[in-house]
């Protein structure tokens, strides 16, 4: 789960690490109540999941009330890229004197956390990286070590980092480090982390990644899934515990296993068609999952055949069935159901699908992968 | 021979008494497998269709001389479950678990290699591991995989994906092609043991004869091993790769599954391994055709 600027430094704020004073406002009178706490000049950014904001006119300078109004009018309801602005971040202006850059990522071929810093700040990463890769420093920290005081120390003196922001700087890699790993972040990014004319250094900007798979022992990630911008779709799916995602294509691709589902996404490609989805139920799918996952399909007004690719190894043959059974006996399916049926128990389901009276208008069962492809494919191009 | 697991090998099944664990071991246990206990805490003393369950993983291998665990067990406990297991000795660790934070696997991982070097460590998230007609530890349906042949060729899988295991199964049992082995090893960011690994057992293996390898999208693994394999096997193999349509930077179900900024793509992958010597094949099927071919070629 990506978070926005905001969220990013809430987040940061909870592990000490110094940003902007400032606040979220969804109109125009929080955003200059906003201002006033946080005190002039303030800025005012748009809150949304995209790069290039402030080309977009999405960041605004503000020195009295008057500004912040028009500079908020202006921002919130923009259209950025295909992403409504429906919040802006009004912070307290700052001085900077220099821009520097960290980051905290998994490393997964070295199986190591790497911290990546840099004296050039303030500009894509990537384009550092490909203009000048030896101004980033590169370190790889041992999980079950973590990150010294001394080694971030180093890591900044080796970075070039200013003589006078080196200690700050330390310290801010180690807090960053607790919020990635305690904070279970994939991702904890400060760009710009800024050193400011009184010798200070804090973080300019925050891009958090989370990872959903530590969800359980975060009660605080509550209030960011509330703001998440998925579509309808989505949504539903989210709802009963579906890896979804929305494409839109007009065959509605049901598979067990996230490989199996997007091999099922390749093979429907390769014969011709287009997939409406991505939908893994995942292993030990049972009848209510299958009937929930044909839900969420369902909704999907693009869809003119749904193909399900089942291959068991948790997930019971029998169970599908049933699950595609309940399903036709509770909605009405927009579209004709192509099945293939493999793997534990798979006789057993298909013998519960052909003894369900089902109409083959509404539920054809084909022996392999491709050949239930080319038939889900002929029925969504209308032949 | 086989890799990594044999008739010889005894399993025990961490979390045996739980859903999963009950219905995959027992499973596992009338493939032939020797499933000789279960752990869970608590529940020492009692048993589960005749197989013991004990509290603890030490006293399960003190009483069965165990060297392999199965566990599956919930997330929140799968960290603790793999240490457990490796410090009470036991060598070959499958973990079928899914949603692990990867911080925990980061660390989990990282102990592993410091402190328990000889055991290893297959997942998580993984279905698991089979030695057609010997073993078979974890989820995968057991009749689906063919039995090797004593006089061959046999091929040996190894695969990211769970489903696309069985399917590379599924078309070889078609063939009636004999497997060696059968590694899942697992879609999440940081697994226990990887292609490379298996691929070295694989070429050393004399029951195995070629290999087929099945990688997704993220990361740079299949990269990997596509330098390993041009440097190392000289085994004829055959690849394929999902995830050709996926789109940039969505999380295609498994956490390790994302492509960014243009690397971890399904086109740089196949163009690797086919620089390797590779067949690679566009769907799961032609991969198997593939392999048919080699296996033609091989038996001359």
């Amino acid at each position: 789960m990506d978070l926005f600027e905001y969220q990013g430094k809430q987040y940061f704020a909870r592990y000490d690490i110094p940003v902007s004073p400032g606040d979220v406002a969804y109109t125009v009178d929080e955003a200059v109540a906003a201002a006033e706490m946080a005190g002039y000049p303030v800025v005012v950014k748009a809150q949304v999941q995209v790069g290039g904001r402030g080309k977009a006119g999405g960041i605004k300078l503000a020195d009295n009330a008057d500004e912040v109004r028009l500079h908020a009018g202006n921002i919130l309801g923009m259209d950025i890229k295909g992403h409504l602005v429906k919040r802006v971040w009004v912070e307290h202006a700052s001085d900077i004197k220099k821009e520097y850059y960290a980051s905290y990522t998994l490393d997964r071929a070295a199986k190591k956390h790497l911290l990546m810093l840099s004296a050039e700040g303030g500009v894509e990463i990537e384009a550092v990286a490909a203009t000048n890769p030896d101004a980033i420093v590169m370190l790889h920290i041992d999980p079950v070590d973590g990150i010294s005081l001394a080694a971030a120390r180093d890591a900044a003196v080796r970075a070039k980092i200013d003589d006078e922001a080196v200690d700050g700087v330390a310290d801010m890699l180690v807090k960053l480090y607790r919020c990635f790993t305690e904070g279970d972040c994939d991702l904890a990014e400060i760009n710009p982390l800024i050193l400011r004319p009184d010798g200070g250094v804090h973080a300019l900007d925050a891009k958090v990644s989370l990872d959903n798979n530590a969800a359980f022992r975060h009660p605080e990630w509550d209030e960011f899934r509330a703001t998440e911008e998925l579509d309808e779709r989505e949504q539903l799916a989210r709802t009963h515990d579906l890896q979804y995602i929305g494409l839109d294509g007009t065959v509605g691709i049901i598979a067990n296993g996230a490989g199996l589902a997007m091999s099922t996404l390749d093979v429907v490609n390769q014969v011709g068609g287009s997939a409406a989805n991505f939908l893994d139920i995942g292993g030990g799918a049972n009848a209510d999952m299958m009937a929930a996952a044909l839900g969420v399909i369902n909704f999907d007004e693009n869809v003119k055949s749904i193909f399900i690719n089942i291959f068991g190894g948790i997930t019971r043959g029998e169970e599908v069935a049933k699950g595609i059974v309940e399903a036709l006996g509770r909605v009405e399916l927009r579209a004709p159901i192509v099945i293939r049926l493999d793997g534990t128990n798979a006789e057993e389901g298909r013998a519960i699908l052909a003894n369900a009276g089902i109409p083959e208008s509404k539920l054809i069962s084909k022996p392999t992968m491709l050949e239930a492809a080319r038939a889900a494919v002929a029925i969504a191009q209308g032949a | 021979m086989a890799i990594f697991v044999n008739e010889h090998t005894k399993v025990i099944v961490q979390g045996l008494t739980g859903g999963q664990g009950k219905y995959h071991g027992l499973r596992n246990k009338a493939y032939g497998t020797q499933v000789v206990g279960g752990v869970t805490p608590g529940k020492g003393g009692t048993d589960v269709e005749g197989v013991p369950v004990f509290n603890t993983v030490a006293e399960a291998v003190a009483a069965t001389g165990a060297t392999a665990s199965f566990i599956a067990v919930p997330p929140k406990a799968a960290s603790a479950a793999i240490l457990e297991a490796a410090a009470a000795g036991i060598g070959f660790i499958v973990c079928i678990t899914e949603g692990i934070p990867a911080q925990d696997e980061a660390r989990t991982y990282n102990t592993l290699v410091r402190d328990y070097p000889n055991t290893r460590l297959l997942g998580p998230n993984c279905p698991g591991i089979i030695s057609p007609g010997k073993c078979n530890i974890g989820i995968t349906a057991g009749e689906i995989a063919e039995v090797p042949t004593a006089s061959g060729p046999n091929v040996g899988i190894v695969s990211r994906s769970g489903t696309l295991t069985y399917q590379a199964l599924y078309e070889l049992k078609q063939r009636g092609i004999g497997v060696s082995t059968c590694v899942g090893i697992g879609g999440d960011p940081v697994p226990g043991t990887n292609f490379i690994d298996c691929l070295k057992e694989f070429q050393a293996d004399p029951e195995t004869h070629a290999i087929i390898m099945i990688g997704e999208i993220g990361g740079s693994a299949e990269e990997e091993a596509a330098e390993f394999i041009k440097a190392n096997v000289t085994k004829p193999m055959s690849a394929y790769i999902a995830g050709v349509t996926a789109p940039e930077g969505k999380k295609m179900g498994h956490a390790g599954a994302i492509t960014s900024g243009g690397k971890g793509t399904a086109k740089g992958k196949m163009e690797a391994l086919a620089a390797a010597g590779v067949k690679v094949g566009n769907n799961p099927t032609e991969a198997g055709d593939l392999m048919a071919e080699i296996v033609a070629a091989l038996k001359g």
